[in-house]
């Protein structure tokens, strides 16, 4: 199966050999390129949009973040419903019939979006707050389905909301004591209360961006930006990068997948694709291995452009081309 | 010198399994066989040269720390030496991979050499995809809501949370730069040692 290369000096023996400066070839190669960055650099740059922050998202956007605020609270966002490995959802677990290694996982990073992004600051900013106090008991104290009617009748009602020097305002409605928590919460995120509140956790240093950044991926805000600079799925996704960049150009067989049949619109998508990409990058490591596919070469000769003056030599010289006996090549030194 | 190596001696073993297959000529040979005069021998070098600059440029972003390229208009031109010198990187090693899959590479027992090579290949896409989420600004915001999805369908979101910077930013400038290192030199050597594998001839069987 496996076979040992044969030593250099059997390997080579009666091929001609050239000098060949390999310390020269990079240093040739290192400041050839380096003169190469320094230009692309100095007149291309690279590319940096400003990071959005969940107070940005409030002061922009302030309908599209109470609305996501309140879907968070009734539960129907994308976080909310997601399962492993935030919390006991479902609605993006993804599995291949019995195959599921989302949901073997398990949950690891518990997030609770009714809890962690409205509730939780809530309670924090009600300190002094007599009337967001007693609007969160109220909530609080009442039962599912009161809170239900409430989040149901607000979300309806922001469809149509108005902004107002920064406050978002409905039409008059039963929606018990949303509107002063919600306003109590964009007030907090367009100060960046909020962005601070979800990221600390409780502890002075911190560098996980989890909490914020499911609570801003379930708006529309980010999406949108997203869609301006050609980032979004059916947009060749992850592969692009804002500006007019190459991205990560090397992940377009993986971002490929997406836009056809079956696996675009799939509700397991990703797992489809990344399954796919996984067997092609086995095939890709054991090509030496799969008879058929290590023929290609042959079959595509490019081989002999690669080596056409080898071949050309070789079709020149009747004894045998380019080889020629050991003895006459004293200085083969590469073996 | 002429002191008796003794016998079972680990050191002496692996001392003398070394000399046997890479000697220092191997290493930098000054003569090579006529053929390599092809410009599909350069694609590997200048990868090289990238990886060189990719690697001293992250050093100095590194030790600056992750928002200095943000706010400094040097560290802005290292962080686009540092873009750069990874998009050379992919595309030259992109077009070494494809120059030797069609010099069928892996023949005359080079499969390792071959494996190794794509392994690189598929360890450095981890290591732009650390760095784009180790950004700190749009690009990273996004890219992480995006791919935690596939991410988290194969149950590795448990240990690998795209949503988390510090371990993105630990994961990009240590350990996957270690592992990239690693594999290259390991990669050259196989090359040294064994030296470039000779032209396709007339029905040649391409196994490795």
């Amino acid at each position: 199966m496996r076979r040992a290369a044969p030593d250099q000096a059997t390997y080579y023996a009666g091929i001609r050999t050239v000098p060949y400066d390999l310390l020269k070839e990079v240093t040739y190669a290192l400041v050839g390129s380096l003169v190469l960055l320094i230009v692309l650099a100095a007149f291309l740059s690279s590319p940096d949009v400003s990071p959005e922050t969940i107070q940005s998202w409030a002061q922009k956007q302030p309908i599209d973040f109470v609305t996501t605020a309140t879907a968070e609270l009734a539960g129907t966002t994308p976080s909310a419903q997601y399962g492993a490995p935030y919390n006991a959802g479902s609605a993006s677990v993804q599995s291949l019939g019995f195959f599921s290694p989302q949901a073997w996982a398990g949950v690891h990073q518990p997030v609770d979006p009714a809890q962690d992004f409205v509730l939780q600051p809530l309670k924090a900013d009600a300190t002094g707050n007599d009337q967001l106090a007693a609007a969160l008991s109220t909530y609080n104290s009442a039962d599912a389905k009161q809170q239900g009617a409430w989040l149901d009748a607000y979300a309806k009602a922001l469809k149509d909301a108005k902004t107002d020097a920064g406050q978002v305002t409905v039409s008059a409605g039963d929606y018990g004591p949303l509107p002063v928590m919600m306003s109590a919460l964009l007030k907090s995120a367009r100060a960046g209360g909020l962005d601070g509140y979800l990221l600390s956790n409780g502890r002075f240093y911190q560098t996980d961006y989890t909490r914020p950044l499911l609570f801003m991926g379930d708006g529309s805000y980010l999406s949108g930006l997203a869609s301006d600079q050609h980032l979004v799925g059916n947009q060749w996704g992850v592969m692009n990068e804002t500006g007019s960049y190459p991205g990560q150009a090397w992940l377009w067989l993986y971002t490929f997948w997406y836009q056809i049949p079956p696996y675009a619109g799939a509700a397991n998508a990703d797992l489809l694709v990344v399954l796919t990409m996984a067997v092609l990058s086995l095939g890709l490591v054991f090509v030496p291995l799969i008879p058929g596919l290590r023929n290609v070469p042959r079959w595509v000769p490019i081989y002999r452009l690669i080596w056409r003056s080898y071949y050309a030599e070789e079709a020149s010289t009747p004894s045998g081309g380019p080889i020629t006996p050991a003895t006459s090549t004293p200085s083969t030194s590469a073996s | 010198m002429n002191e008796e190596v003794p016998s079972g001696s680990w050191t002496a073993a692996v001392r003398g399994s070394v000399a046997r297959r890479l000697s220092l000529e191997k290493i930098l040979p000054d003569r090579q066989p006529y053929y390599i005069g092809s410009w599909v021998y350069v694609f590997g070098v200048i990868t090289i040269a990238a990886l060189v600059w990719v690697i001293l440029s992250g050093v100095i972003l590194t030790f600056f720390g992750p928002q200095w390229w943000h706010v400094s208009a040097t560290g802005r031109f290292m962080n686009s030496l540092h873009f750069w010198s990874v998009q050379l990187f992919f595309v030259f090693m992109v077009l070494h991979l494809w120059g030797q899959f069609f010099a069928a590479g892996w023949r005359h027992g080079r499969a390792s050499t071959w494996m190794i090579g794509a392994v690189i290949f598929l360890v450095s896409i981890g290591a732009a995809f650390t760095g784009y989420l180790a950004q700190q600004n749009f690009d990273s915001q996004w890219i992480a809501i995006s791919a935690k999805d596939a991410i988290n369908s194969t149950g590795a979101g448990t240990f690998f949370n795209v949503l988390n910077f510090g371990q993105m930013y630990g994961l990009h400038v240590m350990i996957v730069p270690v592992a990239v290192t690693f594999l290259v030199v390991v990669h050259i050597v196989q090359i040294r040692m064994r030296g470039v594998v000779k032209p396709i001839e007339p029905k040649e069987a391409m196994k490795p």
